[in-house]
């Protein structure tokens, strides 16, 4: 037993070391630049690849052959550090958060195509490394020295850092950034070598932990996200921009992992996300963080009034209703399962955009909810034998329950470490998925989860759907201009002023995030019923950011912007999927360029596109 | 009960930052329908007071009493709710708003109506947000978006605000900075009228020394965090301490 223990602690450490190399190059990148980098997983993964082709290529059993493969892979990503910041990265800093996420989602996607065409969809196997081929004996169990390696590797790295960061110029100064980035300014010091640099060696890092990897384990096309993920949570465990918080979170993570895996083999994430809870809890800046100073007023840039729709705009609300409603009549069940389709995503649309806009709340991992809801339809129908009518009943209470609980950590953070958060709790729901395979068939999903008779021809679904989602965006819209939605926005315009005048700021949020929640579990469960199946992918990343980009398309200011967005991307999207193979690539560039080209966003770009055309036209 | 009990007590009340001792050993009380000026140089401590009366800031310690119950480090939603009204220095309103649904969303929340998911905002409380409105002289731009207006309107529609509450108690940190000279003295002129028909204390932070001395019923002088006077402004304008620490960094002292 106690060489168990022992075993699997040794485990636990020496997933820690790369979980640590990534996290604390995404701190060190976001002290400094203010950026979150998305793409930090993928640099990873880069960094496992790269390494894979190198080592192969020096020869593996030399230890000059894998040594110099692994630092090479690691120095070649942070090049591709230092492109991407200086062709991305460099044209963003004054961008919204939000969009600067979304930049680097958009190189993640890129990264993604990049990958498949360099190395194939083929999981790739490392060598193992020479000198470390052999294992030791401890207390009865062999144990790889590898693993020892690695173990060791983490504290070496935290120290080379630490002298980096108090005994040189460069550490200094990018010490100085993280505390008072004026003050960087102030000292004359070129701010755009500095940010390069910073980004170049945080890439670094982050290849570096993804190269040393290869003798652990596969290269997948897959760690890039389920990397980012973990690293997202070290970061937010251990405060972001601390380095050693990083370091801890990433020995506490990796440690309860191990043990996890030991212990409860189905729901070590679900263990992972209890002890996050619990740090956020006692600490929600994490246990080495410290309060961001002041949220970033200008980040939201400045609001216009909301006003509600005037009759003109009304008219077109009902006649675009109308005319779907006229639908069937005119198309083939192929176009209505996709007109179908993206109703289901309006709503998807709609309840997230109640966050985001009236409530400010930018959240990454908005699929949860909404696979929640497929799923707790799908497993209503296989567990419980339950028809459709009940199912679509009691889905959106599993979405809005885990609303409940997730939304009440999300809701104590804010801006960017509440979006982290929000995709953290997605990727442990998407995890539950995926790992519970008993409960949810795991990859395969689950199958035939059709509507009750009456429902199954194309056309009654459609109209079941397009009641219920048209119902659903009415009442959400109704939420916007009611007094809770006041109270939402009071707490987005002025937290300080919302809660002077009797306002629980973060009780407001928490219902809306509860809400949204819900929506988008009514959208999801829609959404089962008319796929006839559920799988993992509903709750996966990729997915959350189809739902950001369907608002921000839209326009977060505007309550019908939501829907036209969904209208608008979906469409776009199946033209790009039928037209290249690479579809992911264009569509990560078409996210790069929109935010590299308007980096107000681009409902700036309307508002000032309106502003103009309403001066010019005094009628209106 | 006596018939002058304070409206609000504040004793021994202390902040620091780090090592900055914003505040220390400050006590002093308001009467209702009192006007009382704190003032002092920048960086004396009065934000720092008025946040720690407004709950924005816990104190380090001592104890604030309104109308005889404490309310040191009670939650700024609370003290609203116990009848305190305030503003900030740096005003703060929610700017996608207009300016009447501003103070709708002060009478929304003052009547526990915040929770409401379904009935239209824009229809609450229409006549009471116009009445404070008119009081305040921003009837004509009710319609306007907060997010565009002179900084000195803002002013008022935070007193608007402020007033939504049915204060006993009005906080006012620098309550007409960015007003032109005139405007400031009627501004106060007008907060006077309304503490003394309303029979609310109003405690407020002045630079404009005109402004202390045309309406403070008393002032009280902050300095380095500690209190250096306290008494009816004739006593206070020839207190020999308070003209050291004016002397050079604001004539208005003498000037008045
Ligand atoms: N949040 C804070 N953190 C650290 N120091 C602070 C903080 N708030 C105030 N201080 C410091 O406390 C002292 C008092 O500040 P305060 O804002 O209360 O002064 P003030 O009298 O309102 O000045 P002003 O007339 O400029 O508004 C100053 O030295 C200030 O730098
Ligand atoms: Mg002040």
């Amino acid at each position: 037993m106690l060489d168990l223990i022992l075993t699997q602690m040794l485990n636990g450490m020496a997933s820690a070391s790369s979980l640590f190399l990534v996290a604390s190059g995404l701190s060190i990148i976001f002290g400094v630049t203010r950026i979150v980098n998305f793409a930090h997983g993928s640099l990873y993964m880069l960094g496992a690849y790269l390494a894979v082709t190198l080592v192969g290529a020096f020869g593996p059993a030399s230890p000059l052959g894998f040594w110099g493969g692994i630092l090479l892979a690691a120095f070649l990503v942070g090049l591709i550090g230092i492109v991407i910041e200086v062709v991305i990265l460099r044209r963003i800093y004054q961008a919204p958060e939000l969009f600067q996420l979304l930049a680097t989602f958009g190189v993640v996607l890129m990264v993604q195509d990049i990958a498949l065409a360099v190395w194939g969809p083929e999981d790739r196997l490392g060598p193992r490394a020479p000198g470390f081929k052999s294992f030791v004996m401890i207390l009865d169990s062999r144990f790889p020295s590898y693993e020892l390696f690695l173990i060791a590797v983490g504290p070496l790295v935290l120290g080379l850092l630490w002298f980096l960061f108090r005994r040189t110029r460069w550490g200094t100064l990018v010490r100085a950034a993280t505390q008072d980035r004026e003050m960087v300014g102030a000292l004359g010091v070129d701010q755009r070598l500095l940010f390069t640099s910073v980004f170049g060696f945080g890439a670094a890092l982050a290849g570096l932990g993804g190269a040393l990897q290869l003798p652990r384990e596969a290269v997948t096309l897959h760690m890039d996200l389920s990397t980012i993920a973990e690293v997202f949570v070290v970061v937010v465990v251990g405060g972001l921009g601390s380095v050693g918080g990083a370091y801890l979170a990433a020995v506490l993570i990796g440690v309860l992992h191990a043990f996890g895996i030991l212990i409860f083999p189905k729901i070590t994430l679900v263990l992972v996300f209890l002890v996050m809870a619990v740090v956020l809890i006692v600490k929600p800046y994490g246990l080495m963080g410290r309060k961001p100073a002041a949220t970033l007023p200008g980040a939201a840039g400045i609001e216009p009034l909301l006003t509600p729709a005037t009759p003109g705009a009304k008219l077109a609300g009902l006649a675009a209703l109308l005319l779907l409603a006229a639908a069937p009549l005119a198309v083939s069940d192929a176009w209505l399962l996709t007109l179908t389709e993206l109703v289901i995503f309006a709503l998807f649309a709609a309840s997230l955009h109640v966050m985001m806009g009236p409530g400010g709340m930018a959240s990454f991992g908005h699929a949860a909810y909404f696979g929640l809801g497929a799923y707790g339809a799908a497993l209503a129908v296989k567990w419980l034998g339950a028809p459709m009518e009940p199912a679509l009943l009691l889905a959106p209470f599993l979405a809005g329950i885990a609303g409940i609980v997730f939304g009440w950590f999300c809701v104590r953070l804010s801006g960017v470490y509440m979006a982290m958060l929000t995709l953290a709790f997605a990727q442990i729901a998407w995890a539950t998925a995926f790992q519970w395979v008993e409960l949810t068939g795991g990859d395969n999903g689950i199958l035939g989860v059709w509507p009750s008779a009456w429902a199954v021809p194309k056309a009654v679904f459609f109209y079941l759907t397009l009641a219920i989602c048209a119902a659903s965006v009415l009442l959400l819209r109704r939420l916007v201009f009611s007094p809770l939605g006041y109270a939402l926005r009071a707490g987005r315009d002025s937290p300080l002023r919302a809660e002077a005048i009797g306002i629980d700021v973060m009780r407001v949020q928490w219902a809306a995030f509860a809400i949204a929640a819900f929506a988008a579990g009514i959208a999801g469960a829609l959404f089962a019923f008319s796929k006839g199946s559920v799988f993992p992918t509903y709750l996966a990343i990729p997915r959350s950011v189809d739902a950001l980009l369907m608002v921000l398309l839209g326009g977060v200011q505007t309550v019908s912007g939501p829907v036209v967005g969904a209208f608008a991307y979906i469409g776009l999207s199946e033209q790009l999927v039928k037209l290249t193979p690479y579809w992911r690539f264009t569509l990560g560039l078409a996210i790069v360029l929109l935010v590299s080209l308007f980096p107000r966003g681009l409902v700036g770009g309307f508002l000032a596109w309106r502003d103009r055309r309403d001066a010019g036209d005094p009628a209106r | 009960m006596s018939g002058i009990e304070p409206v609000l007590s504040v004793r021994e009340l202390a902040k620091s930052f780090g090592g900055v001792r914003a505040v220390q050993g400050v006590s002093f009380d308001v009467a209702a329908g009192e006007m009382l000026a704190l003032i002092g140089p920048n960086g004396a401590g009065k934000s720092t007071c008025f946040n720690m009366l407004g709950g924005q800031l816990a104190p380090d310690s001592g104890a604030v009493t309104l109308l005889g119950r404490s309310i040191a480090g009670a939650k700024p939603r609370e003290i609203w709710r116990r009848g305190v009204g305030r503003t900030f220095q740096i005003t703060a309103t929610f700017a996608s708003m207009s300016v009447r649904e501003n103070v709708q969303m002060a009478l929304i929340s003052q009547a526990g109506g915040a929770w409401n998911p379904l009935a239209p905002a824009r229809a609450r409380h229409v006549a009471a947000a116009e009445a404070l409105l008119a009081q305040v002289g921003m009837l004509e731009q009710a319609g306007r978006a907060c997010g565009i207006l002179a900084y000195g309107d803002l002013k008022r529609v935070e007193l608007a605000i402020a007033l939504a509450n049915g204060p006993r108690l009005l906080l006012m940190d620098e309550p007409t900075a960015g007003m032109a000279p005139q405007e400031r003295i009627a501004l106060m002129a007008l907060v006077a009228r309304i503490a003394k028909a309303e029979a609310i204390a109003v405690l407020f932070t002045e630079h404009d020394m005109d402004v202390v001395f045309a309406h403070a019923d008393r002032v009280l002088v902050l300095d380095r965090g500690r209190l250096i006077a306290d008494g009816p402004p004739h006593a206070v304008r020839n207190d020999a301490g308070v003209r050291a620490v004016y002397l050079g960094t604001d004539d208005g002292a003498e000037g008045a």
